[in-house]
């Protein structure tokens, strides 16, 4: 075969259509707002109820969460982010999805191996490498009010 | 007798008998009439996608044999093979079977290999009866290679659907039409492609060496067949298929693959098409030979496209390998090989 | 007023990861830890506190509201217990959500079953 694998690479860029951008951007930005407002909401009436700014966001934070597991678990969620892209993957309902589905799709592997650990394969790496970033921070932070009470 | 990769058979062993079994998806596509069972619920009533996996595969071999009036002792092996780790559809599928095994595993390309392979040794005869299956299954292979079900993720335009189905086909000596004429076993091909939701384009290279290598062994040109099917090209590895042959003077006027013919890429949202063992497999029995059979198309070039990577080798970085395996299969037994060749 | 910078704010960092998906080979659970680690570091530079205060939800319901959720933590904890805070300032701040999240994920695997997307 006469064809090589640069030639080859950009035959196959030019065979393969490329994501529709502006309307995946479009999906993303109107599901994405749409979320964050629900949140909004949320978090407005929980301040109007009298709670403090840190339990409000708490609240928030779990009602979406919840909602994002009910969701997952009647099998909407996927069928909503099928369209809306990123819009649906970064909010913490996209967090919460990313431990739901694989719980409810590794049951068949049992309670520890199966859902146990399973759970993890997404939400592991963004709680071990965010953890890590604030242990870097609180470092930074504890040097800096070294030098500067020193 | 032997030219080059090619294995051209004296005597060219039948197909006596096949069967195609499909899922929910393959019931709503374009060939959904012509398969001889459809499973409307994915699950198949079983607690685990593997195990319905496997149901669909003891489904499927059990019909191949009802069709030719045989029962699993009457078989002297069986060539199966699917995508689940360890091929663990098919061997625990022939839990139901008693006939000797022979576990293959060639991604998406098995069906074809495990036609030739059971052609080789029909002809030969060392066996008298061998049966060919392969399985695929969206959910199992899902969850095995991609992401779970219910995670919400978009796919991208070059992404491949994993057909829910199964084919089998039974080959004996030469008695009936469909009849297997050659075999050419493929080589690896690995043009460095990387991106894993673009099989299509990683299998292609693999499908022209092997059209090529079977061109040039038999002397044979495209336009001598009434269709070359590939498996599981898709749209951008069809495409890709046509540019490559062309750069090697060849085209090929009548190609049709099974990834876009048992979806309809319109309306069924599967992006480029089908893919999995069971694409080509399930296409071969429903659609190339009942034609062959009836007599509908006299000579047709079969190709299983398979994609050989794992998840490990993925995430290590690595390019995918691919590989394709072709039949020659006839309405009719045919001439002896040309001489002079 | 606020509920409509919510809702932009929002929509605009979603399709920031939009983006990242189609134009880079980033897989989605890259892109996640990459969000949570620029929250993280965007509350370091002590940006994240005026995006919060105009976007609210908008700028906390993203990832990069947890990561906001972690630096914080560790902030207060250092003040408070000097370098100790270090080891449990994050996790303790986001206890709350991670507790949610992996309960709902044990309840939803008691009750639903794997879903055909077919």
């Amino acid at each position: 075969m006469r064809t090589d694998a640069v030639k080859y690479d950009r035959m196959r860029k030019d065979a393969s259509p490329p994501s529709p951008i502006i309307k995946d951007c479009l999906c993303a930005f109107f599901s994405g707002g749409a979320i964050c407002l629900v949140g909004e909401i949320l978090r407005t009436a929980f301040l109007s109820a009298g709670l403090e700014q840190k339990d409000a966001a708490l609240l928030t934070s779990a009602c979406l969460i919840a909602l994002s597991a009910l969701t997952t678990a009647l099998g909407w969620y996927q069928k909503l982010a099928a369209h809306a892209g990123a819009g649906t993957l970064v909010p913490i309902t996209g967090f919460a999805n990313s431990i739901v589905s694989p719980a409810v799709e590794f049951r068949s592997e049992g309670l520890v191996p199966g859902v146990g650990a399973k759970m993890f394969i997404i939400a592991g790496p963004v709680i071990v490498y965010g953890t890590l970033a604030s242990v870097v921070w609180g470092i930074l932070y504890f040097l800096s009010k070294l030098w500067i009470g020193g | 007798m032997r030219k080059g990769d090619t294995i051209i058979f004296q005597s060219p062993p039948s197909v006596l008998s096949f069967a195609a079994v499909g899922g929910k998806k393959e019931s709503e596509g374009p060939l959904a009439q012509q398969f001889d069972q459809l499973f409307p619920d994915s699950r198949c009533g079983e607690e685990s996608w593997e195990k319905a996996e496997c149901t669909i595969t003891r489904r499927c071999l059990t019909l191949a044999l009802q069709k030719a009036n045989l029962s699993a002792g009457a078989l002297d092996g069986v060539f199966a093979g699917d995508l689940q780790f360890q091929c663990t559809a098919s061997a625990y599928a022939m839990r139901a079977f008693d006939a000797p095994y022979l576990g293959l595993y060639g991604a998406c390309s098995t069906m074809a290999e495990g036609v030739g392979l059971a052609a080789c040794l029909t002809a030969g005869g060392h066996m008298q009866r061998a049966a060919a299956m392969t399985s695929s299954h969206f959910c199992a292979a899902e969850r095995q290679f991609r992401t779970p079900l219910d995670y919400g993720g978009k796919r991208t335009p070059t992404a491949q659907w994993t057909v829910t189905g199964a084919g089998a086909a039974i080959l004996c000596a030469g008695c009936r039409p469909p009849y297997v004429r050659a075999v050419t076993f493929g080589r690896v091909r690995d043009l460095d492609v990387t991106d894993i939701n673009n099989m299509g384009a990683a299998m292609a290279p693999a499908a022209c060496e092997t059209l090529l290598r079977y061109f040039a062994d038999t002397g044979e040109s495209p336009e001598a067949f009434d269709a070359v099917y590939t498996g599981d090209l898709g749209q951008i590895g069809s495409t890709l298929l046509q540019e490559l042959l062309q750069r090697e003077g060849l085209t090929l006027p009548c190609h049709r693959d099974c990834g876009l013919l048992i979806y309809d890429c319109e309306t069924q949202d599967v992006q480029a098409g089908g893919s999995g063992a069971g694409c080509s497999a399930s296409v071969l029995c429903c659609e190339v030979l009942p034609a062959l059979r009836e007599g509908r198309m006299k000579r047709v070039l079969f190709l299983s496209t398979g994609a050989l990577m794992s998840q490990t080798t993925f995430l290590q970085g690595e390019s995918i390998p691919g590989i394709a395996h072709l039949i020659e299969l006839s309405a009719e037994p045919g001439l002896p090989p040309k001489e002079g060749l | 007023m606020h509920y409509f910078n919510a809702f932009w704010v929002g929509g605009a960092v979603c399709v920031i990861g939009q983006l990242l998906i189609d134009r880079t080979k980033l897989t989605p659970a890259r892109i996640l830890v990459c969000y949570v680690v620029s929250g993280v570091v965007l509350s370091a530079l002590g940006l994240f506190a005026p995006l919060a205060e105009f976007a609210g939800a908008g700028a906390t319901v993203p990832l990069i509201g947890f990561g906001n959720l972690l630096a914080e933590g560790v902030k207060t904890a250092v003040d408070e217990h000097g370098l100790i805070g270090v080891l449990t300032g994050g996790l303790s701040a986001a206890s709350g959500g991670v507790t949610v999240a992996l309960s709902a994920g044990f309840l939803a695997s008691l009750i639903a079953k794997s879903r055909d997307q077919n």
